[in-house]
């Protein structure tokens, strides 16, 4: 990168002293608060490695058992923290296993810092042992990335990747650093990146359409709001509660938003989407006033966009000015951070309550009681539910606990039926679906947040699918706790084959492992529970043990997940059986 | 849905190697084809500009105005319809030496068409023709009964009518 083209604003210099551009990253990542880091070694970052056996008091360097492992703790690590995540590969393979939890912090807006190594700068474009062209692969599923060939733009490189991977919609930045830059010697200096010319993080809210949305709210007579992961983005949880209250406006999630209000609030009508609440998905072609705060309308969440919302006004708040009308068309858009946003909203807002709209919400959850929640978290028949699973863990963990989820009907069941008391505690992977996200970004989250009790809840699917991370657990002494809910079925896709692919379980049966002997063969404490009577007691054990521990609970075989938008069908045709 | 129509995408960047991956992977992440595509320096030192000729629906058009915009090294990206730019392409036909000399005809079209011939030897000659697509569409179409030995076309580069401030957004930094 030639240093003029390219403007960037910075902060305070620190110290100018000749040394290596591996050196120079470690004073990199400790100028930019950095203290621990996930990875994976290699020859085309063993500079880096070196370097880190030196500064090993300083930055904590957490081996995963596998790169994408890695990516995933990082993004835990992040989720939780609000920080930024930082993950370290050699070149080649260990570069190309970071692509899965790259495109997932992507699509998820999760801040990273990812740094590869790179055959040396002569060699770059030769098919070279473990050569690939990182820059190339990762361009679609990053904020920004670069190659550097020369020690000298560590620095100011790493600065601007980090300003890029946590400011304005934060996502995934990949930095690729060739082993001649790693080796080479220069005076350093690091100064924090605060602006770039040609990159407008935070749009400035428009004072006017504040004044204009807070109108058309005052004026509704059926608004909802539905939330999603802008508010914990924005840290915006106060504001946000605070705003909810004073307007009397019923209130739903995105799977990425849950949490940011606790699920007890008297206002918090539920999930939205696919597998989400009956009230809030059937009431969405109902509401007169769609307030949409830090979400993008997945289609996950819309269904058919033809039938969406089309009785609605829609108000849009978001700080990505490409999300606004990209899938449902805002009447108002309010660009900007969340936390302005609505810090600027709440004066001119009415103190109302809406208590024949919210009667509304109430019916729906009755007969969604009767029909489904009942029968998940207070079953009646033999065979062991996912809902009750997650109701026993909630009256141990008083909705305490950060719950990470994997991805099937585990995840469905865990999002619709944790109880959260506290924001960013639902940590999963919504907009990639990543199968074996869970139990690496529980490590990072339980690292992040060691005061907090961290429970991955993971399908048999998804844990064979980075399970050799039982050996970063066990090497880094991670009490966390582990439940895998084992209903011998890639679970989710078994639903669909069965109601639409008549029953025809093609490759969704699971033959399984002994699952207590893998964990106990990591030297983690593990116990199977095969029925109801012994379900409360092993979730006790679970949570009293002081070192990480493994949950299997054997449930039943073909539970399906209700109620259920069928994919391409309008929001209002959800099905509760 | 709107119908589908031609557009010509300006965009204002940092000069970064990388970049023309990342905005040429936006086009084709939605199976838009590209039509011309030009990159040069423009009147604001260090900073590119880029001309890209498409044919899709004003609706799309915006949206993908939106993600060029998004990219951290973007400055600003504008989408014209045809009648709001001043555009030219450019073309160069190399044509047997033989016609140049035994076809009337074609020594006619060379004249009245403004084409320069910026090239001539005893086996080809070579012709430049700078217009709008009609106009080398049309050349086209008239030299091709002597025989095309090669033809190639430039990208679109184009200028609007009304002013872009890039300057000035570039100020506020
Ligand atoms: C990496 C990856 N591969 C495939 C899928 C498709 N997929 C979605 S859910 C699912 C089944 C998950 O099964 P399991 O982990 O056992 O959880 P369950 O649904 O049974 O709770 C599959 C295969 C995916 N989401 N991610």
């Amino acid at each position: 990168m030639e240093e003029s083209y390219t403007l960037e604003k910075k902060e305070k210099t620190i110290t100018k002293e000749s040394i290596s551009g591996s050196e120079a990253l470690m004073k990199c990542l400790m100028a930019e608060g950095v203290e621990t880091l996930y990875g994976y070694p290699g020859g085309a970052i063993m500079p880096v490695y070196d370097q880190l056996y030196k500064y090993q008091d300083r930055i904590h360097h957490v081996m995963a058992r596998h790169e994408q492992g890695a990516t995933h703790a990082a993004q835990g690590y992040s989720r939780i923290s609000g920080k930024v995540g930082v993950v370290i590969a050699t070149s080649g393979p260990g570069a190309t296993n970071l692509v899965t939890g790259i495109a997932d912090a992507q699509i998820d807006s999760t801040p990273l810092v990812c740094i590869t190594g790179q055959v040396s700068s002569h060699l770059l474009g030769s098919d070279a042992f473990q050569e690939t062209d990182i820059i190339g692969i990762s361009t679609s599923v990053t904020k920004w990335n670069h190659q550097i060939t020369k020690a000298e733009d560590i620095p100011k490189v790493l600065a601007k990747a980090f300003f890029i991977a946590k400011s304005g919609r934060p996502g995934p930045v990949l930095i690729d650093i060739t082993k001649d830059a790693q080796f080479e010697e220069f005076d350093f200096s690091y100064q924090k990146c605060i602006g770039i010319r040609s990159y407008k993080p935070v749009p400035i809210v428009n004072k006017k359409q504040i004044e204009a949305a807070a109108a058309l709210i005052n004026s509704a007579k059926q608004p909802l709001i539905v939330w999603g992961q802008g508010i914990i983005l924005s840290e915006a949880e106060d504001i946000f509660k605070a705003l909810v209250e004073k307007s009397g406006i019923p209130a739903a999630w995105t799977i990425l938003g849950a949490s940011a209000l606790p699920t007890s609030h008297s206002l918090n009508v539920g999930m939205v989407g696919m597998h989400g609440n009956y009230g809030p998905n059937m009431l969405t072609n109902e509401c007169d006033v769609l307030i949409a705060i830090g979400m993008r309308f997945d289609d996950r969440v819309t269904g058919n966009l033809d039938s969406y919302a089309k009785q609605a006004k829609v108000i849009h708040f978001e700080i990505d000015p490409a999300e606004i009308d990209k899938n449902v068309t805002a009447d108002i858009a309010i660009l900007g951070d969340a936390k302005d946003s609505l810090t600027q909203l709440l004066p001119y807002l009415e103190e109302k309550t809406y208590s024949d709209w919210h009667q509304k919400f109430k019916d729906l959850y009755a007969i969604e009681y009767d029909k489904v929640i009942k029968n998940d978290i207070h079953p009646t028949k033999e065979g062991l539910t996912m809902g009750e699973v997650i109701h026993q863990i909630n009256l141990q963990t008083k909705g305490n606990a950060a719950i990470v989820s994997d991805v099937g009907q585990h995840q469905m069941i865990a999002c619709r039926y944790s109880n959260f008391n506290i924001t960013k505690s639902n940590i999963t992977s919504g907009g990639l679906g990543t199968m074996g996200f869970a139990l690496p970004a529980a490590i990072g989250a339980k690292m992040a947040a060691p005061e907090r009790d961290v429970i991955a809840i993971i399908g048999d699917g998804g844990y064979q699918m980075t399970i050799q991370e039982l050996g970063t657990v066990f090497q880094q002494r991670i009490p966390l706790k582990i439940v895998v809910l084992n209903n011998e079925f890639l679970g989710m896709v078994r639903q669909w084959q069965q109601l639409f692919f008549d029953k025809r379980y093609a490759s969704t049966e699971m033959t399984n492992p002994d699952f207590v002997a893998i964990a106990k063969g990591y030297y983690i404490d593990a116990q199977k529970v095969t029925k109801r009577s012994e379900l409360k007691l092993a979730v006790q054990e679970m949570m009293a043990s002081v070192g990480p521990y493994f949950l299997e609970v054997c449930v039943e075989k073909e539970g399906n997940v209700f109620p259920m938008i069928p994919s391409g069908a309008s929001v209002s045709e959800i099905r509760l059986e | 849905m709107c119908e589908n129509k031609v557009y010509t995408v300006s965009i204002y960047t940092e000069n970064n190697i990388g970049l023309l991956n990342r905005i040429s992977a936006i086009f084709q992440r939605r199976h838009i084809n590209i039509e011309s595509i030009n990159t040069s320096s423009s009147e604001i030192d260090h900073i590119s500009k880029w001309t890209i000729v498409v044919e899709l629906s004003e609706d799309r058009m915006k949206k993908i105005i939106g993600q060029i915009e998004k990219q951290v090294e973007v400055i600003k990206a504008y989408y014209h319809k045809e009648d709001e730019i001043i555009y030219q392409e450019s073309c160069l036909f190399k044509i047997k030496s033989e016609f140049l000399f035994e076809e009337r005809q074609i020594q006619n079209i060379i004249k009245d068409s403004n084409a320069k011939i910026v090239h001539v030897n005893r086996e080809f000659f070579v012709l430049e023709k700078s217009g709008r697509t009609e106009d080398i569409e049309l050349f086209h179409r008239e030299l091709k009964a002597f025989g095309i030995m090669q033809f190639t076309r430039s990208g679109r580069i184009a200028v609007t009518k009304d002013e872009m401030k890039i300057s000035e957004m570039l100020k506020v930094f």
